[in-house]
């Protein structure tokens, strides 16, 4: 099997040097994408990030990579969010007011309860249903997380959840729905079970290929990384 | 539920893990890769890179280091020591850290904690906090004495008269998204941790709480987090020099009571 090709987004708040380091150990074909060209060739879409929305979302839209980035996740394309990635597929964020990707109806907001913010450190992750995103990987299992922010999905959107973490209050720490998903931990920095977790979703990216949707040649990406 | 995290730390001068006693008498270590690599195998929650290299040929050699240990070591990674600017700050990351912890130049120009807080995300800026005892006699009563810490800055070589408490609160304030407290008094001493002065600090500040400063066993690990109300704790010489594993320390943790991520040991 050829590499699954996976593109990252840059939004210029990433940190993406370990999210492309983990893929690479995983196997992927990892290429940086700061235009809507670099995309192209793509078998899956990472969206990373920490920090606030409001900057991300701006230089999304500087990069002219809204529209694209939006049409790959409504066509149920391979992708993986990270962090803020996941938080953008909200509605909007409380944390500076900003409008994000607007796919998966509900708001990012702060977790209040929470005894310590932000919150730093490996959490459980424990799932309200089963998904492969998980195969190999103990119910309960931690990761580790950095954020003060969560998005939550409104009523209409329980069915993307996947599993949920406490602290203080609980919130989502894992959605998916078709082929997209997200993650509010970082698996690039969550050790054994965090690399677990990207193989499985780079896996799952090269099922999806197989079923159709012949990737395209690989065009004018820019390596990550070598060696 | 959150875990307390352990987590080694490596001192790093001109390319080698070292280690002294109140920051002098270094002795050399081992390879920072390696070590990184066997404290990841071992259970360690997160790393910290602390530089005290005195030369400036030491930097370019610390984000090679630093690159070649977030290559192959798949948990999160601290730098700290001589960052001064945004600038600096961001090299650092670029080279594969996830925090950069900063020290003397935010004391001397706080606002820093905040470019670098708007620019990376408070989760991203440590700031780490030098600490040493001092008592204070009230200027009313001089029979009257306070308690007090005093914030050093130099690697810990020179006195600022700053009050630890003040300054951990400002940090805050600034952006800092977590603080690292080190007793000065207790650095490389094994005499325990300085767990009045962690209470202190983490009482007063909503930010997790990395205490450091004069580990000798497991039992110091629950009294830092029992006592002190560290969220994490960190310590150097008694990983390097095997004294005690991560995984007894965490086992004594959680004995105790106090939540703790375990690890399957790893084959060698």
């Amino acid at each position: 099997m050829t590499a699954v090709r996976v593109a990252v987004v840059d939004h210029g708040a990433g940190n993406l040097v370990s999210i492309g380091q983990a893929l690479v150990a995983v196997g992927a074909d990892v290429r940086l994408a700061a235009t809507p060209n670099e995309l192209e060739g793509a078998d899956m879409l990472v969206l990373p990030g920490v920090g606030a929305a409001a900057p991300a979302m701006a230089r999304l839209t500087e990069r002219e990579l809204v529209g694209p980035v939006r049409r790959w996740i409504a066509d149920d394309r391979p992708f993986l969010g990270i962090c803020l990635g996941l938080q953008l597929l909200f509605d909007g964020s409380d944390e500076d007011g900003a409008t994000t990707l607007r796919i998966v109806p509900g708001r990012t907001t702060l977790l209040d309860e929470a005894p310590t913010l932000p919150h730093i450190g490996w959490n459980q992750v424990v799932r309200r249903r089963e998904h492969p995103l998980f195969d190999g990987i103990a119910d309960g299992a931690d990761f580790y997380f950095v954020h003060s922010f969560a998005g939550r999905p409104a009523p209409a959107a329980s069915d993307w959840i996947v599993a949920e973490t406490t602290h203080g209050g609980s919130f989502v720490s894992a959605v998916a729905r078709g082929r997209r998903l997200g993650v509010q931990f970082h698996p690039e920095r969550s050790g054994t079970d965090g690399l677990t977790l990207l193989s499985n979703a780079v896996r799952l990216a090269a099922t999806a290929g197989d079923q159709g949707e012949g990737p395209a040649p690989a065009a004018g990406g820019v390596p990550v990384l070598v060696g | 539920m959150l875990r307390r995290r352990v987590i080694p730390c490596l001192d790093v001068a001109d390319g080698r893990v070292v280690k002294g006693t109140r920051f002098v008498d270094l002795v050399d270590e081992g390879d920072p890769p390696t070590l990184a690599a066997r404290y990841a195998a071992e259970g360690a929650d997160e790393l910290v890179f602390l530089d005290i290299s005195a030369a400036q040929e030491g930097r370019a050699t610390l984000l090679e280091i630093v690159e070649r240990t977030a290559r192959q070591v798949f948990i999160p990674l601290t730098v700290g020591g001589g960052v001064h600017s945004v600038d600096e700050m961001r090299a650092v990351l670029r080279a594969g850290a996830d925090k950069v912890s900063l020290n003397t130049a935010a004391v001397a120009g706080p606002p820093l904690i905040r470019e670098c807080a708007a620019v990376f995300g408070s989760q991203a800026v440590v700031v780490a906090i030098d600490a040493r005892r001092v008592t204070r006699t009230d200027p009313l009563d001089p029979t009257l004495a306070t308690v007090g810490w005093d914030v050093l800055v130099r690697g810990g070589r020179e006195a600022t008269g700053l009050d630890a408490l003040t300054w951990a609160q400002d940090a805050v304030a600034l952006g800092a998204g977590e603080l690292l407290v080190t007793s000065i008094d207790r650095d490389g001493t094994q005499a325990g941790f300085d767990t009045e002065l962690l209470r202190a600090i983490s009482t007063s500040v909503r930010v997790p709480v990395i205490a450091s400063g004069g580990a000798a066993g497991p039992d110091d690990f629950v009294s830092a987090v029992q006592d002190g109300g560290a969220d994490a704790v960190l310590a150097a010489s008694i990983f390097h020099r095997r004294i005690h594993a991560i995984a007894d320390v965490k086992a004594a943790m959680a004995a105790a009571g106090i939540p703790v991520r375990l690890v399957e040991p790893v084959a060698a």
